[in-house]
Parts: C-alpha cells; structure tokens; sequence
C-alpha cells in the first residue's frame, strides 16, 4: 500500500513539472518517466495476462487508452488516466479493506483463553479444553469464554458484541452467561454449561463465517451487466477508430482514435462492481450492530420486498412467562384472596403456581398449611390457617358445587372458594413484549400489508393479544403443522413480487421458518435449532427489531440502486458525448475514476445504521 | 459436496466476478460463489470430480489475479 501511494505521489509531481515545462523533448521525456513510474505494473500485468487469455481485462483497455493516447500525440491525457486510474484503485482498495477490517472488528468476540479453577490455583486454559462442570473465573474486563451459570460474584456484563443493546445486564448468582459477553466490574465465578464448540459465542462465529454466499439480484445484475458491457464498448471502440475516418470525407484517424480512446478509459466496470457488493456489506455489517444477523445479501434485499409479516405468539411476541394478569375478590381483599391462592398452591412446581408465588412475593410458612390433595385436572385443596381452601378450574367449582363467576375470562383462570363460600378468581396469562405495539406499528408505517399472528393457544386469548397489537388476523388453536398451511395460504394473498416473513422463536416452527420466503428468529441467544433454520437471527428479544432490519435492508437497496443508476447513467452520458467529439479524456477520466470513489463513498453509507 | 477456501488479497470486484463465472463452468461444478467482501469461495460439486475442480479453480484464480492466495477455510 505504502509502496503504491509513493510511486503515485513521484508520478504525480513528475508529471505536474513536465506540464510546465517547454523544452519539447524534455517535456516528453519526463512524461514517459512519470507513465512508467504510475503506470509500469498495469503495462507489466496487462502483457503477462494476454498470454493467459485474458482479453478484455482492465489492465490491458488501461494500457491500450493511455498507450494510444501516447501514439497520437496526446501525453498530458496518456499520463493522467493512468495516474487517475490508480488513485481509483488505491482508494477502492482503501476503502475496501476498511470496510472489510470494520467489520471484522465487528465480529472480534472470540475469547482467547478461560481461567478454570484447579484447587486454589487458576490455570489459563483453550476454551476448546474446558469441559462442562468446570469452574471457571471471570475477571473484570474478560471475555465470557463459554456459556455458564453464575455460582458466585456479582457483575455488569456488557452484552453488545452480541444484541447490539449497549445497557449493561446485570448478573448475580444463578444467572446465565452467555459466552462472548464482556464482564465489566466484578469478579464472577461460574461454571461451565456448554462445551466451547456449542456455546453462543461459536454459534454465532459459525453463523457469521459460513453465511451463505448467496447473491442479491442487484449483484447478480451487475456481475452480468460488467459480463457484456466491457467487450462491447471495446467493440465500439475498434469500430469508431476505424470506419469513421474511412467513410466519412475529412475526417482523420487522430481524431477519431482520441475518441476511441476515450471510450476505453470509460469501458472498465470497476465502480459498478465494487460499489454493490460493498452496500450489501455494509448493510449486513450494519444490521449485526443492532443485533440483527442477516445470512446473506439475498435475503437483506428480500427484507424490503416483504409484504406480509407472520408472527407467532408465545415467545415472541409475548413473553412466555406467565404472570399474574387480575385479581378479582368476591367478598374479601386482593390481599387476602391472593395470598391464600400462593398457599395453596405452593407444593405445586406447575407455571402457574409459580406465577401466583411470585405474584405473592413473600416468604410460604409451611407450618400454615395442612392437608394438600391435588385433584388431577381440577386443582388442589388444602387447609391453610384451619380453612378448607379450593382453587382450580370451573371443574373443580363444579364437583364441589360452588357457584362461580360464569363471564367471559381470558387466560389461564383460577377461582377460589374457602369453606364452600367462593371468594372470587385469578387470572394468569403470558404477557406480550413491551415493544410488540410498538413492533406492529413500525411494520404498518414501513408499507407491510398484512401482519398476521398464528398461534396453538385458544381463540380468546389469541384475539385479545392481537387487539392489543393491532394484527391484522389471527389464527388461534393451530398444531404446527397446520401452521405451514395458513403459510400456504397466505402466500396466495401477496403480490407476485411480495415476499412473507416469518417471525418465530425457533421451538416448534422450524418448518414455518423455512417455507417463508425469510425465516426470522427472535431470541436467536440460546436457540441453536433457530439459529440454523432462520434466514435472519435477531439476537434481543424485540420483535421492533424487526422494522429496523426492514429499513436497514431498504436504505441498502436505494444506496445500491443509486450506484446502479448514477454509474451506469454518467458512462453512458460519457460514452455519447465522446462519440460525438463533445467530451474529451479527462471527462472519460471522471466517469471512471470518479464515479467510481463517489458510488464507494456511497455504499459506505450503508454501514451507518445508527439513526434506523 | 461443499468445499470453502479464503482467497487473501483479492481486490478488484470484476474479477471476482470472473473467477466464479470460470469457476462455475468447469466439469463437475454444481455452484461456486466467490464473495468478494467476504474474500471467500465456495465450490458445491460431485465427489469424485472434487479434487480436479480444487486444481483447476487455483490455476483460475491465479490466471485472473496472480497475487491471490487461495486457502482452504
């Protein structure tokens, strides 16, 4: 690189005292001394890939133009589109690399080492060696080497190398780590629950290096495009050289070569070329900031064409936690109802006793409660404080012959009697993500036709989340399989052009996720079947994330569709003008060299996704 | 079967265009990709033909850019 600038900046400053010179033969002298200088590596390679049979290759038109340029007399252009070629290049390369090293640097979470603890020692070992059931330590600034749980310490652990969220999560005995996280401050000890080669940290190297090579249209239509645009304007080149000046009275060679020449100078596709591939890798770049894996640019390019977004319910659009939703007493208070409901069914382990236990949040005294029979099906009876306390379904208020509240509940339902006198009902139900709302609206202001929710659970809960949300439909009470069947049929209802997304957490979808045109994984953290089924992986647990790829992926495509457009638009422009002698080489040099530095500068765009 | 190499020092966009299009047109290639940014090539193609077609992209991907290194990922 280094070696290049110099022989650029010599060329450049032998060139500009050869200008203004005006001894004739010193002045073309230094003109071929400063052409060698700038340019004897395009000559060299030019020559030795004729003899390989590249024809048409963009040494050789370089070296033909400026070579031309020479024979007719023309040195000041001959020298300056070799010079401007290779700024060109070097700046392509420049730039090229950065964006390659940018993300890279991206990506740069493997951990090096893990500190396991032997006795009272610890020996910094490969995390490839570390086995599951080691206990390893993580010191303030480390690297989580592999997946664990805490089992002492207490620390912030910066999780941004792998959702994008820049807000420290908080981890304390009993917490999860997940490998390839930073530890901020504290010292925490773990021990190991994935072995290196499953942890997340592989996973998603894994995700990263073997994203499918696959190619958007835009970068298939150039690759094609260059395929035939380069011969054909050599073609037209040789034909302007040569029929005009034999045809047309008056006309002379030097003329018409000068315009031949310049045709060569512009026949290179470089800008084209590079400047798409570049804005899809700077989109996808981009999109793994925020969190948003995309396997390659086919499916970026897919992301703005989607028409219909599915969803499916438990897990991402809700939580799938349960919780406690309302408490409605009958006679007594919230507090009492709530806390003989948590005694009852605390010998339970089921989520829904859970739920009433946290709900609850103070310490069970056992020594209250007595006498616990679960009836199957129904719900348990015991006696808490000398009372016969019942809580359970409508079945068991109906064994027991208890009248119970008969309106229209939604969620998981508990009513609760003491001593045969019904005391009122609890309802328990997964609650939706903060941001769902907020998800299904950016999706509608992004131009989504449809946002649909399919989901297992029943028709009321169904319907109420997807009031809450705003979808467009619902289809509740669905087994997995009849899941890719209202895929199918939703693939009659979009455009011939539209494409549908399908949003799940990768349990129980993972033919859905592959039958949609994209397959998106929510949560991708820990779900390896997700991982490897989606077309894109978000990494947090925000369906939102979902518009912000949505317009990732269209900035992308206009920053590409401009390069396309403005590129092909200015050689175009250029090739006319200088057919008709109205455009000299330095234009030519513009359209090459110029074109190509702002369609790089442009694509470099695509990286900056922060305001998205 | 799927073959993936690193081609370092790949720089000119056009000719990565043209090592995938020689690549895919050799005997026994199913689809080869060469992802410029990402410096890489993949080759899908029959077994048996597979060692052939690694010779032959080398010797493509050195005619085209001499400087290329190509090695296996």
């Amino acid at each position: 690189m280094k070696k290049r600038i110099w022989r650029i900046i010599i060329g450049a400053v032998v060139f500009a005292a050869a200008i203004i010179i005006n001894i004739e033969w010193l002045q073309i002298a230094m003109f071929v001394i400063s052409y060698v200088i700038v340019g004897g590596d395009v000559v060299k390679r030019a020559v030795r890939n004729i003899f390989k049979g590249q024809v048409f290759d963009e040494n050789f038109l370089m070296s033909i133009a400026t070579i031309g340029a020479f024979l007719i007399g023309e040195y000041p252009e001959g020298v300056a589109v070799m010079l401007f070629y290779q700024v060109g290049e070097l700046f392509q390369s420049y730039a090229v690399g950065k964006s390659r090293k940018s993300i890279a640097s991206l990506m740069d979470i493997r951990p090096d080492y893990a500190n396991v603890k032997k006795g009272d020692e610890l020996v910094r070992t490969d995390p490839d060696e570390v086995q599951i059931g080691d206990i390893i330590v993580i010191k303030a600034g480390e690297k989580i080497p592999l997946d664990g749980k805490v089992i002492e310490g207490y620390s912030m652990i910066d999780t941004s190398a792998l959702t994008g969220e820049s807000v420290p999560r908080e981890v304390e005995v009993g917490s999860d780590i997940l490998s390839g996280c930073i530890n901020i401050n504290g010292v925490i000890t773990a021990e190991v629950t994935k072995e290196f080669g499953e942890s997340t940290v592989s996973k998603i190297l894994d995700l990263v290096e073997n994203a499918s090579s696959k190619k958007s249209n835009s970068e298939q239509f150039i690759t094609k495009f260059a395929r035939y645009y380069t011969p054909v304007v050599v073609i037209i080149a040789a034909l302007l050289a040569i029929i005009p000046p034999l045809i047309i009275e008056g006309a002379t060679f030097s003329v018409w070569i000068y315009r031949a020449l310049a045709f060569l100078v512009v026949s290179c596709p470089c800008a084209l070329v590079v400047s798409i591939p570049l804005s899809f890798f700077g989109g996808i770049g981009g999109a793994s900031r925020k969190g948003i894996l995309v396997k390659g640019s086919n499916y970026l390019e897919a992301l703005a064409e989607t028409e219909i977004v599915v969803f499916d319910k438990t897990g991402t659009l809700t939580k799938g936690v349960f919780n406690v939703q309302e408490i409605h007493p009958e006679g007594v208070s919230k507090e009492e109802l709530l806390e003989l409901t948590a005694y009852v069914e605390s010998y339970s382990n089921h989520p829904i006793s859970l739920s009433l236990k946290r709900a609850y949040g103070k310490e069970i005294d056992n020594g209250r409660i007595s006498d616990v029979e679960e009836i199957s099906g129904h719900g348990v009876v015991a006696t808490v404080d000398g009372r016969k306390v019942m809580a359970g379904n409508i079945k068991l208020m109906k064994m027991m012959n208890i009248p119970y509240f008969k309106g229209e509940l939604i969620g998981t339902v508990v009513h609760v009697a003491v001593n045969k006198q019904y005391i009122g009902y609890i309802t328990i139900a997964d609650e939706v993500k903060p941001d769902s709302a907020q998800a299904i609206k950016e999706l509608k202001a992004a131009n989504i036709k449809q946002t649909v929710m399919l989901t297992g659970d029943n028709k009321s809960v169904g319907s109420k989340v997807g009031k809450e949300l705003g979808l467009d439909k619902v289809y509740a009470e669905l087994l997995p399989a009849d899941k890719v069947e209202k895929l199918e049929e939703l693939f009659l209802q979009k455009s011939k052009k539209g494409k549908i997304a399908f949003v799940g957490d990768g349990i129980n979808d993972a033919p859905v996720l592959a039958r949609a045109d994209i397959g998106i994984a929510m949560g991708g953290l820990g779900s390896d079947a997700a991982i490897e089924a989606a077309d894109v992986v978000i990494m947090t647990d925000e369906p939102s994330k979902i518009a912000t790829a949505m317009r990732i992926s269209k900035k992308t495509l206009k920053i590409a569709n401009q390069n396309i457009v403005f590129a092909i638009g200015i050689k175009i422009i250029v090739l006319i003008l200088s057919a008709f002698g109205l455009a000299t080489m330095w234009a030519a040099i513009f359209a090459d060299v110029g074109v190509t530095i702002i369609a790089v500068l442009n694509a470099f765009r695509a990286l900056n996704v922060k305001n998205l | 079967m799927k073959k993936r190499f690193i081609l370092e020092g790949i720089e000119c966009a056009n000719c990565a265009a043209k090592m995938e299009n020689a690549i895919n047109k050799l005997d026994g290639v199913k689809e080869a990709t060469v992802n410029f940014m990402t410096q890489k090539l993949v080759i899908e193609g029959e077994d048996e033909k597979m060692p052939i077609i690694v010779q032959e992209a080398e010797k493509i991907v050195k005619d085209i850019e001499s400087h290329v290194v190509m090695k296996k990922a």
